[in-house]
């Protein structure tokens, strides 16, 4: 394996690990001012900020690695849709308040084990931000498992809601342990992280939670993908189109 | 924490004397001393100074702004210097220094709870955080989240005081 090869998939990588936590922190930030308590509303905006610091720093990396003085504004607001290497599950729209949890506790849940990981990769940097990260993201994941329990096991509304999330989400799940030749490359170097060791793991925690909430899993194993390699859901565009409206309008304007 | 990293040649220690008058943004009661941020001070070869800094929450919107107040301050003292962040070893509750306990405390912040707390957290208890006012332990969370990244809400079930809860991380 060449180093360039090698660079070009460090790239990539860091790129979808910092494109899952913008556009999830993205997501998370259209809840400024909506959310359904006080409470809610500043813990949502605390997942943001918590997310849209972790992409800053993969963001930044994934610049400095490429070495063509793309700075991690420039890798927010300066790529397409088709550039972007976030997973399906992380575009999905906020919907209600259940729905938001339900994206957040699958996701953090997944994001915590392979923070875990990650924490031992060979790549200092990435090795790193994980041992940062993964403090912010222990409060992400019981905060919305303890919300899963509770909708879950709520009132038959917020239990239907609640299954009505899973439903809806469950489909974008698989494509969190998709691998691929990046994958494989940098597995091999001891940077990238087994997303395959990480399916048990996460299968156990994911079950035991819904089950604690009375939640069914949907039947079947239907698996929608392709958002690593920038095929994303209609959802992603007009989310982009506000995120970067700033700075396409007036480029480089600063504060 | 800091003072360990601390060589001991006077031209470093003049840089940490300077910069330890240096507050947090967010928490004026700390100093960044206090906090843990600033790792090290560095003289280079070339005559430059290199101060490590570290950030506490990866999104902590103070951070820029610590950069900002650091460079002042040497700018204003004359040094030529090079700001480095780090991101190993993870920063910490636990690099608060004792002295910046007592100052939350004081400011009206319950300070984060150390590793070695009551053994009953571990079999799924509750922290037994202490309000900052009047030193009960019967206190009740009211959010996990607050103002900042790095606080909760409490309340105090005996003097009825809300207060701030420094979060460990």
């Amino acid at each position: 394996m060449t180093n360039k090869n090698k660079q070009m998939a460090l790239v990539e990588y860091a790129q979808r690990l910092g494109d899952n936590s913008l556009i999830l922190g993205q997501r998370l930030g259209e809840w400024c001012g909506h959310g359904p308590q006080l409470e809610l509303d500043i813990a949502l905006t605390n997942f943001s900020l918590d997310m849209i610091g972790q992409a800053n720093l993969y963001l930044g990396y994934a610049g400095e690695v490429e070495g063509k003085s793309r700075d991690a504004d420039a890798m927010a607001y300066l790529r397409d849709e088709l550039e972007f290497r976030n997973c399906l599950l992380v575009e999905q729209p906020n919907g209600d308040f259940g729905q938001t949890i339900m994206r957040h506790f699958l996701f953090s849940t997944f994001q915590h084990l392979h923070l875990e990981a990650l924490q031992s990769s060979k790549d200092e940097t990435l090795a790193g931000i994980a041992g940062k990260a993964i403090k912010e993201v222990a409060y992400h994941v019981k905060f919305s498992a303890d919300w899963v329990r509770r909708l879950g096991g709520g009132t038959p509304e917020s239990h239907q809601r609640m299954q009505t999330a899973l439903d809806n989400l469950w489909r974008f799940t698989g494509e969190l342990f998709e691998t691929d030749g990046v994958d494989a490359l940098l597995l091999a170097e001891g940077i990238a992280v087994d997303l395959s060791a990480l399916q048990d793991p996460w299968n156990t925690a994911v079950q035991t939670v819904l089950k604690d909430a009375g939640l069914r899993l949907p039947k079947g194993q239907v698996v929608v993908s392709g958002g690593r390699k920038g095929n994303h859901s209609e959802h992603l565009g007009p989310m982009l189109a506000e995120m970067q409206f700033l700075q396409r309008a007036y480029p480089g304007l600063d504060w | 924490m800091t003072s360990e990293a601390r060589p001991r040649d006077e031209k470093t220690e003049a840089i940490w004397q300077l910069l330890s008058e240096l507050e947090d943004p967010e928490i004026p009661a700390l100093t960044l001393m206090d906090l843990g941020i600033i790792r090290e001070i560095n003289l280079e070869p070339d005559g430059r100074v290199e101060v490590v800094l570290t950030t506490t929450y990866t999104a902590c919107p103070a951070t820029h702004f610590i950069e900002l107040l650091v460079a002042e301050k040497l700018e204003d003292a004359g040094y030529e210097f090079r700001l480095t962040t780090k991101l190993t070893p993870t920063w910490t509750t636990d690099w608060i220094s004792e002295e910046g306990r007592r100052k939350l405390r004081e400011y009206g912040i319950a300070p984060p709870i150390t590793a070695t707390t009551s053994k009953k957290v571990l079999m799924g208890a509750k922290l037994e955080i202490e309000c900052p006012q009047c030193r009960s332990s019967r206190t009740t969370r009211i959010s996990e989240f607050g103002s900042t990244p790095c606080k909760s809400l409490y309340k105090c079930d005996d003097c009825a005081e809300p207060f701030e809860y420094f979060k460990c991380i």
